[in-house]
């Protein structure tokens, strides 16, 4: 596995000696005292091999017996050299690789368990194991590996110019550093299309446009005539919304207004839920609002009751919406419960901007008291938090855990924000010409968007974006063709908003909730308990049989029923509390406890 | 400065020319693939539904008989020969691909009883309440010359069923007595009788060929060997059996349509009470058979419907009705595993697929993994309370749906009438009677 790292040939071109090409199972020593020379991603990569190195070795040491044995045959044929194969069997993978692709833990067989059972389980979890194996041994083939910036001796990064980077880098990628002077329309929120091709800007003042930002090809470009609060792209770059002045709008990909959605009013921000096709909104009147996009129909309308909300992101784990108030709380929303999930004091003062990884592990926020804070929102925890001087107007992660921070008119973007320290020193920072209004990172591109007072900055963020994207999910690549095709899947897909919660892996677990617990839920859901045995009511009898004396002498046959039932459990009851009371008069007065007692049980 | 910025050429991306396929690189990462569990949920509902959707299990019909059908048998080799005998005694020879009748002979006077092909395939034997055993060729006799029988046996009584033996040339007949003939001789080598009785069915095991089991109108299930003079074991039950069937797999199990409206499966080893009792039936079974994967087994009932059950489930799998299907008498499931045919009262032999939602004809490697993923997610997410409901929804008849409700008032009221009899007597003195014990009356070794 080590020796991998030798055999890719990093971007950028140096020159080196031609060596034979190395066999996997050679040991080198290149490597030692090559070490220093590496590039970082190369370091991180060998760290990581000589841990799974360890781990296999550690194995290997754990049980001779359970790993890949050499299994020999009798009637094995040789090779023709007489030569035996120095390492039978399969390649071991790494510990860590296998982890990668570990889904939950793995379920115990309970002791009692039948043989059938024990057999379903048992085929279940070698599948499992099998399926798991083959997913970590494809790690081998993908074809891109990450990005990476790193200074000579003494260089720090961070003052490394873009204009130094994007010289560096070959054409194409350097065409990934533009500015754009849109002077007039000032500050510009931003939106990538979730397969990262397509950019939608919307200026303050009404300035709404798309590009294709890497052909630098313009679908669309109008001026919408109101105040612009926000954009967001909907499930393909053939739709977007645009949270106006009053209404939401959806326009399509040539600027045509589909759609003005007078249900939604004063929104600020928005979210777009892509697998749930639903358009979050929260207005400025403190309503968090659900549109559903495929069928065209609100499906939650929540009155916050926290006043103006314009911090809003979502936790693409579970898709849960994250809102951030001026009293420095953040609240946990999903479209089925009208009170907040959870709300969790992050700030003395307001929260001014939110921003979460995408396993849902790691919220990042920043406040007006200037403080950057890391929480484990598994755990509802906070990691640390560091002090920004300016504080912090808008957070953006990237896929691979890149947190870029806007300060006045500056971002600065911090690797390994979940690290054990707090953040100190940045990676990269750059100046824009304006105040920051939006930034995101580009999604499967080394690219960070800058939304600013003077227009719109593509920065180069090595090391920001996921190298290897899976075009069942999302293709930068993809046809108009593919990409009906895909429409038409991710609509069949479609979750249902009564999904979202905070564990979405709760469908695959067993309810185990008691018989009691459903029965009082129902009780509480009825208003009334549907096992409760029915009353004795006389059967109405004709002939003047039914007059009132008559039934009530027939009640009064069956009234010892209910009667006798009352009496038992009564004197139940009241023999219980006499035990109890025995046995707490033993215990006080057994205070002399003879030695022997403590056997007792 | 070392620096290496992501830059991705089109050309490992998209296709060379549009003839070719698309691209779809993929990456197995599972942050990469949020939801994945509402995700398979959303498809398994999605599966679920369509399976339903597609549930078309008739094929097509096969009429020409002029009376009820009364009994059904298929070739031993063929797949496409079926043949059936009508209750005016009239044999239909058909072609199931072109679903149409090849040969039809008058053979009898009054019912067919019964049909069984020779393992060979070569010749068939039909037995009718004319008290002959009649032998027929599978060869359409030429154009011009009469249909006639290679052989006729002249019976003393009636004969109620025939079946043939897996290897040898010897088989079966029931009625009066149980008699196991040679195919050269026109008296039987062997006959068995345990009291006064009739037999109403008869059928070899497929595995231990020299075992029989017969249904006797005395409300017992009998099993013979062969290579004994006297039957084995008899077991008695509160009701008459009309049928039996022996699992091709598993060949100690053996399965009777009993007329109080449910199938027992027994395991001949142990008589002493059913392993499984099938019910969903509303009236009377009359006949069942098994899959040849011994997975599951139909059966026809005097309630005009077609169920099929899993061999081990007390509820069927599977109903199939039409408006104008009648009490269906017999049943037989195609020893390809795919088809069902029943032949009913009002003439008609009926095919059905054995998986109503199945498609037929050759699928494509596509569609047959989607096929199997489907499953696989039914199968995962079958508890759910959405999905469970929809895979369980089937239409009944209304008269059907109704005889349910009754029946289930009935059961429900018996069972409360029991309980009230425990509760008002000595402890121990009423038992519990579990239902699989309550319908065997008695052993007869």
């Amino acid at each position: 596995m080590a020796e991998q790292g030798l055999l890719t040939v990093p971007h950028v071109e140096e020159k080196k000696k031609k060596r034979p090409p190395k066999r996997y199972w050679e040991e080198t020593n290149t490597q030692q005292s090559k070490g220093g020379e590496e590039p970082t991603g190369e370091k991180e990569k060998s760290e990581e091999e000589a841990e799974q190195a360890r781990g296999t070795a550690k194995q290997k040491q754990k049980s001779p017996r359970d790993g890949p044995k050499p299994r020999r045959r009798k009637n094995e044929p040789s090779f023709v050299s007489r030569k035996t194969d120095p390492f039978p069997g399969d390649k071991p993978i790494p510990v860590g690789k296998l982890q990668k692709y570990q889904r939950g833990e793995q379920n115990k067989v309970p002791r009692e368990a039948g043989k059938k059972l024990k057999e379903a389980l048992k085929s279940s979890r070698s599948l499992s194991e099998l399926a798991q194996k083959q997913a970590a041994r494809f790690d081998v083939l993908l074809p891109e590996d990450a990005g990476f910036l790193e200074g000579e001796d003494g260089e720090d990064t961070c003052f490394i110019a873009q204009e130094d980077i994007a010289d560096a880098v070959d054409l194409t990628s350097g065409a990934k550093y533009f500015n754009l002077h849109l002077s007039q329309f000032g500050p510009y929120r931003l939106d990538y299309s979730k397969t990262g091709r397509h950019l939608l800007l919307g200026g303050r003042r009404g300035h709404v446009t798309c590009i294709d930002w890497q052909t630098k090809d313009l679908m669309c470009e109008v001026n919408v005539m109101e105040t612009v609060n926000d954009v967001k792209w909907l499930h393909t770059e053939a739709m977007f919304a645009v949270a106006q002045r009053k209404w939401l709008y959806i326009y399509d990909s040539k600027g045509v207004e589909l759609h003005c959605v007078k249900k939604f009013n004063d929104v600020l921000r928005m979210q777009f839920l892509p697998y749930h096709f639903l358009l979050a909104t929260a207005s400025a009147t403190g309503f968090l609002q659900y549109l559903d996009v495929s069928i065209g129909k609100e499906i939650a309308a929540i009155p916050t009751k926290m006043g103006r909300l314009d911090v809003m992101m979502q936790n693409p784990y579970n898709a849960v919406i994250h809102l951030g108030h001026t009293n420095g709380t953040v609240s946990l929303w999903s479209p089925n419960q009208r009170e907040p999930l959870v709300k969790m004091l992050c700030h003395r003062g307001a929260v001014r901007s939110l921003a979460l990884d995408k396993t849902g592990t790691y919220m990042v926020t920043s406040g007006l008291d200037r403080k950057l804070k890391v929480y484990d929102i598994r755990a509802f925890k906070p990691l640390h938090s560091s002090f920004l001087p300016a504080g912090a107007s808008c957070l953006s992660l990237s896929q691979r855990g890149l947190l870029s921070a806007a300060t006045g008119d500056v971002v600065q973007v911090y690797q390994n924000v979940w690290g054990s320290c707090p953040v100190s020193k940045p990676y990269m920072a750059h100046r824009v010409r304006g105040q920051v209004c939006g930034l995101a990172f580009c999604p499967f591109e080394d690219v960070l968007g800058i939304g600013h007072g003077q227009g719109f900055s593509s920065m180069i963020v090595p090391g920001a974006g996921e190298p290897n994207f899976d075009a069942l999910d999302s293709n930068p690549f993809r046809c108009a063709r593919q990409r009906q095709e895909w429409e038409v899947k991710a609509l069949l897909e479609k979750l249902q908003p009564e999904l979202i919660g905070m564990d979405p892996n709760m469908l695959s677990k067993i309810d185990q909730v008691g018989f009691e617990t459903r029965h009082r839920e129902q009780v509480e859901a009825l208003g009334y308990d549907p096992l409760q045995p029915e009353k004795f009511k006389p059967r109405n009898r004709m002939k003047g049989r039914s007059s009132a004396g008559s039934v009530e002498k027939r009640k009064k046959k069956v009234a010892h029923v209910d009667q006798r039932d009352v009496i038992k459990q009564s004197v139940e009851e009241k023999m219980q509390r006499q035990k109890e009371l025995e046995e707490k008069k033993k215990e006080c007065d057994g205070g002399q406890k003879s030695a022997l007692d403590r056997f007792k049980k | 400065m070392k620096v290496k910025v992501l830059c991705r050429n089109p050309d490992d991306y998209v296709r060379e020319t549009t003839k070719d396929l698309h691209r779809v690189p993929r990456n197995y990462d599972p942050t990469l693939h949020p939801f994945e569990v509402p995700r398979e949920y959303t498809r398994a509902l999605n599966a679920t539904k369509l399976e339903r959707v597609f549930a078309k299990p008739f094929v097509g019909s096969l009429d020409g008989h002029r009376d009820g059908i009364s009994c059904l048998s298929k070739h031993a080799k063929s797949l496409s020969t079926v043949i059936s005998g009508a209750c005016d005694g009239e044999i239909k020879v058909w072609n199931l691909p072109k679903r149409e009748c090849l040969r039809t002979v008058q053979a009898h006077e009054g019912f067919v009883r019964g049909i069984c092909s020779r393992f060979c395939g070569s010749s068939f034997f039909t037995v009718g309440d004319d008290k002959t055993i009649k032998q027929w060729n599978m060869e359409a006799p030429g154009y011009g010359v009469r249909e006639e029988p290679m052989n006729t046996i002249l019976g003393k009584t009636v004969f109620t069923g025939i079946d043939h033996h897996q290897r040898q040339c010897t088989f079966a007949t029931c009625g009066q007595t149980v008699d196991i003939w040679d195919e050269q001789r026109s008296t039987p080598i062997l006959s068995f009788s345990w009291g006064v009785e009739s037999f109403s069915s008869i059928r070899y095991n497929p595995v231990e060929t020299e075992l029989l089991a017969s249904c006797a109108s005395d409300r017992s299930i009998v099993l013979y060997d062969t290579r004994e003079s006297a039957p084995l074991r008899k077991v008695i039950m509160q009701m008459r059996s009309n049928t039996i069937c022996w699992n091709p797999m598993e060949a100690y199990y053996f399965t009777s349509a009993n007329e109080d409206y449910n199938l027992y499966t027994y395991d001949m080893r142990n008589l002493d009470a059913p392993l499984t009792v099938h019910m969903d039936h509303v009236s009377a079974v009359l006949d069942v058979d098994y899959s040849p994967t011994g997975r599951e087994f139909v059966s026809a009932s005097f309630d005009k419907t077609v169920r099929i059950f899993p061999k081990d489930n007390g509820h069927s799998r599977e109903v199939y009705h039409t408006k104008r299907m009648q009490h269906v008498i017999s049943v037989r499931w195609s020893a390809d595993n795919k088809y069902i045919m029943s032949g009913s009262d009002e003439m008609n032999i009926r095919l059905w697929k054995s998986n109503a939602s199945e498609k037929l004809g050759v699928l494509s490697y596509q569609e047959k993994a989607a096929k199997n993923y489907n499953k696989k997610l039914m199968e995962k997410f079958q508890h759910h309370p959405q999905v469970k409901r929809i895979a369980r929804h089937r239409h009944l008849p209304r008269d059907v749906l109704k005889q349910k409700r009754e029946q289930r008032v009935m059961k429900e009221a018996r069972r409360r009438k029991e309980q009230n009899v425990r509760k008002h007597s000595k402890p121990g003195s009423v038992p519990i009677v579990t239902e699989k014990q309550k319908h065997v009356v008695a052993i007869v070794e």
